[in-house]
């Protein structure tokens, strides 16, 4: 796999259409665009070393893959080859540190409003991006003091007894657990409407942060972790669903295709994730989705994120959306919002993840909606941060009409 | 959402198709490989500019062209489609202003200096038009290594438009960095041209140097989306007329064009899967019932009643060579037609002359559904449009964006009749 990645580069024909559609070289001057530092630097560099320094201001999103007619894979050709320039220059320790999301928050929830107080202080974040690099501006999440877990062992059992006919596993992802635990509840709740049996089983981070800041061994650990995890539900043939869809698409093909993992374990893995939405519209698709809503009087703007679009499965979210009654939902173009993950919390590049998602945050305040939707939780944090209007999981608004009409 | 139809292909066919489709009620998914070839192009609608002399009306041409050109696709389009294409593309690209008609082809200067016929063009490129000659001034941003005015203005020169007009064309060289770059692509300069300082400073270096009577034609970077109030202001500042020569790729003119076709089709309720190669697929009775495409980690299946066939053809990727010679349509494997029999040559010497792979593609019946070697339809339910259909050689007919456009509409219509 390796060797295929990297030789997708023979198929480019230069006709620039990944360079049209980068968001990133649309806003700074700093990246020159995918086509020259993908396929075009990827034929100068070696496996120690690279020749050009804005390899680093690709943030990844991955748009320029999704393009390319030719099936260039470029974004997997620059996240490869920046690991391999971070591995040879050396690796900020604030990369280190918000690459590994489980890990600071495991420290910060027994202390989480006094964390979250820390973060919240202006003084304080300009020390932190002092000392670390990380933007005082960044739009960072807030700690829950119950994670997601906590609050699914201390659920009792008749708060979940409903009539079951299938079981499926929720990989919620670091995002649910320790930030958006209510978006957890939500979608176990959609999920039992629909009459699943929702397991949780134990898990941790899927890499992806670690991987897109070039940590691959790192990235290896937690995804081999997981992988092994969450391999016995998918040997027995139980879907895995997921409201991360940057975590899901790392479970799908990422791991795979950018840091090279075959095992069987993560073939089984991939072969058995859903993003949520997919899988419901799945049972759309089938007549079986419970489609007993209630009203929703709204207008929501809906982004579909860059991870999302990598799952090449089109927009379930929007075959949901407009089943709720009374629900206007307006499909955005612009392309991307700038977070990237873990890119537009970095000092340097947050004036340029908010330039690329100018478009998007404008498009959003003209509508002048009092909620917005998006699938992934740090272009959600993003949109928030940058408009100022509260942006939910299409699943919150499913889950919003599913309780109107009881 | 199960669509109606599923459209495979992105690029002018696939897109026509769809949102035509979509504005009659149907429930469309464009499934897409990439993101088509629009950006590559001038988006001017050549319809037909040569047989085998230059075309100056294509409605009086086209009988006997059809007549002399068997298995050609434009034989498969009833007379009346062909009007109703041009103006519905006309009303869903508004903001273009494309100008022009069947009745008498434009022929605009290209970047190298030739003057190209095209029935239909965005009012910024149709500006340029050299039908009746005229003096041109033609601005060269020394930094923009993609266009080189002195080129085209010298062949220009050597343009003969009619018998008594003439051109007459010089190029006005702006030296140095663009926007503070050395080295700007067509997009930056775009991006850079939205802005009003950079439009003082071209306007101020400008001055005094236009004479009266000349029209100023710029490489097309006029604005990207704001492309209209751009180059009026321009024209307004200089006091003589502006317009746009399309450059190499990434041609800012297609890009414009995609961008308001893929906004109609997503208003209009059409849905896009981007990135998604089909890889598969599943009939049953000569009907086809679904196409898989890849995901990464399994494959994703995608039913409809009916399927348009939209995918290009072997610059794109529709139909693939491989290095034994044997050709392949790549989506759904239809069988192709024109294919050169073995020993014979498939190009020829000549850049410009007629090339025997250029014809290959899926032949249909008035239907455009695929037919197979013995004429039979392979597909009650597919239907195939664009640079896929066999018998066309645009590049010499000058007929691409034209033939995608009207038989991706003429499927929409077969379609919506059924």
């Amino acid at each position: 796999m390796t060797i295929d990645i990297r030789a997708s580069l023979d198929h480019c024909v230069k006709c620039t259409i990944c360079e049209t559609h980068c968001p990133v070289s649309a806003a700074t001057p700093l990246f020159p665009g995918p086509k020259y530092v993908g396929p075009q630097a990827e034929r100068f560099r070696s496996e120690e070393a690279s020749v050009d320094d804005s390899l680093d201001y690709c943030s990844g999103c991955g748009i320029c893959s999704q393009v390319c007619p030719q099936g260039v894979k470029i974004a997997e050709i620059n996240s490869r080859a920046r690991a391999r320039m971070k591995a040879q220059r050396g690796v900020p320790l604030r990369d280190r540190v918000i690459a590994r999301p489980s890990v600071s928050a495991r420290l910060a929830t027994p202390v989480a409003p006094l964390a979250n107080a820390a973060l919240a202080n202006p003084v304080l974040r300009c020390l932190v991006e002092a000392v670390m690099g990380v933007h005082r501006k960044a739009p960072l999440p807030r700690f829950t003091s119950r994670p997601f877990q906590t609050r699914q062992r201390q659920r009792s059992a008749a708060d979940s007894f409903r009539a079951k006919s299938a079981k499926v596993v929720y990989f919620h992802g670091c995002g649910v657990n320790f930030f958006e635990p209510r978006l957890g509840e939500m979608a176990v709740a959609v999920l039992e409407r629909n009459g699943f049996e929702v397991i949780v089983p134990p898990q941790d981070c899927c890499g992806l942060p670690l991987q897109s800041n070039g940590l691959f061994s790192e990235a290896r650990t937690y995804v081999r972790r997981l992988a092994s995890n969450l391999a016995p539900y998918a040997r027995a043939g139980l879907p895995i669903v997921s409201t991360s869809t940057s975590c899901s698409l790392m479970l799908k093909r990422e791991a795979h295709e950018i840091l090279g993992e075959d095992s069987e374990e993560l073939a089984v893995v991939s072969e058995q994730m859903f993003d949520i939405c997919e899988l419901l519209a799945d049972l759309l698709g089938r007549g079986e989705l419970d489609r007993r809503f209630g009203e929703v009087s709204l207008t929501v703007p809906y982004h579909a994120p860059c991870q999302q679009r990598g799952h090449g499965i089109g927009s379930p979210a929007l075959d949901l959306l407009e089943l709720i009654p009374g629900l206007e939902v307006v499909e955005q173009e612009a392309q991307c919002c700038g977070i990237a993950g873990t890119y537009g919390l970095k000092k340097e590049k947050y004036d340029i993840a908010m330039a690329v998602g100018r478009p998007l945050f404008e498009s959003i305040s003209e509508l002048g909606a009092s909620i917005a939707a998006c699938d992934s939780e740090t272009c959600r944090w993003q949109i928030a941060h940058a408009t100022g209007v509260p942006v939910v999981h299409p699943i919150e608004l499913l889950h919003r009409a599913y309780v109107g009409e009881q | 959402m199960t669509p109606d139809t599923v459209v495979i292909g992105a690029g002018l066919a696939g897109l026509t198709c769809a949102l035509r489709l979509t504005e009659g009620g149907c429930k469309v998914a464009v499934v897409a490989a990439g993101a088509g070839s629009l950006h590559l192009g001038g988006a001017t609608i050549d319809i037909l500019g040569y047989d085998p002399a230059v075309v100056t009306s294509p409605a009086a041409a086209l009988g006997s062209f059809i007549r002399s050109h068997p298995g050609h696709p434009y034989m498969r389009v009833a007379p009346s489609l062909w009007a109703g294409a041009l103006e519905w593309l006309r009303a869903r690209c508004e903001p273009l202003h494309l100008t022009g008609s069947l009745d008498e082809n434009l022929m605009l200067p290209t970047a190298a200096g030739a003057l190209k016929p095209s029935a239909l063009a965005p009012r910024s490129l149709a500006a340029g038009d050299l039908g009746s000659g005229g003096k041109l001034a033609l601005v060269s941003f020394s930094a923009l290594k993609d266009f080189y005015p002195r080129l085209a203005a010298a062949n220009l020169n050597r343009a003969q438009p009619g018998p008594t007009e003439r051109v007459e064309a010089r190029a006005i060289d702006l030296h140095g960095t663009v926007a503070g770059e050395a080295d700007p692509g067509t997009l930056r300069l775009a991006r850079a041209f939205e802005e009003a300082a950079f439009r003082d400073e071209i306007v101020a270096r400008l001055k005094g140097r236009i004479e009266p009577g000349e029209r100023v034609g710029f490489p097309a970077v006029l604005g990207l989306h704001r492309s209209p109030e751009v180059v009026a202001e321009l024209a307004e500042r200089i006091g003589e007329a502006v317009f746009e020569i399309p450059t190499l790729p990434p041609s800012i003119p297609g890009m414009r064009l995609h961008a308001l076709l893929n906004r109609a089709l997503r208003k209009a309720g059409g849905r896009v899967v981007m990135g998604a190669s089909v890889v598969s697929s599943a009939s049953h009775n000569g009907r086809l019932e679904a196409v898989s495409t890849d995901t990464g980690s399994r494959r994703s299946s995608h039913g409809a009643r009916d399927f348009v066939v939209a995918t290009g053809g072997v610059s794109a990727g529709g139909v693939t060579l491989d290095s034994s010679w044997r050709f392949k349509e790549s989506a759904l494997d239809l069988p192709l037609a024109g294919v050169p029999p073995p020993g014979t040559e498939r190009f020829c010497a000549d850049v410009f002359g007629s090339h025997p792979v250029s014809r290959v593609g899926v032949a249909v019946d008035e239907e455009w559904r695929p037919l197979d070697a013995d004429g039979r339809v392979v597909y009650n339910n597919v239907r195939v449009c664009g640079a896929t259909l066999a018998g066309a050689e645009p590049h010499k007919e000058m007929s691409g964006n034209g033939i995608s456009l009207v038989t991706g509409y003429a499927v929409a219509d077969a379609i919506l009749r059924s």
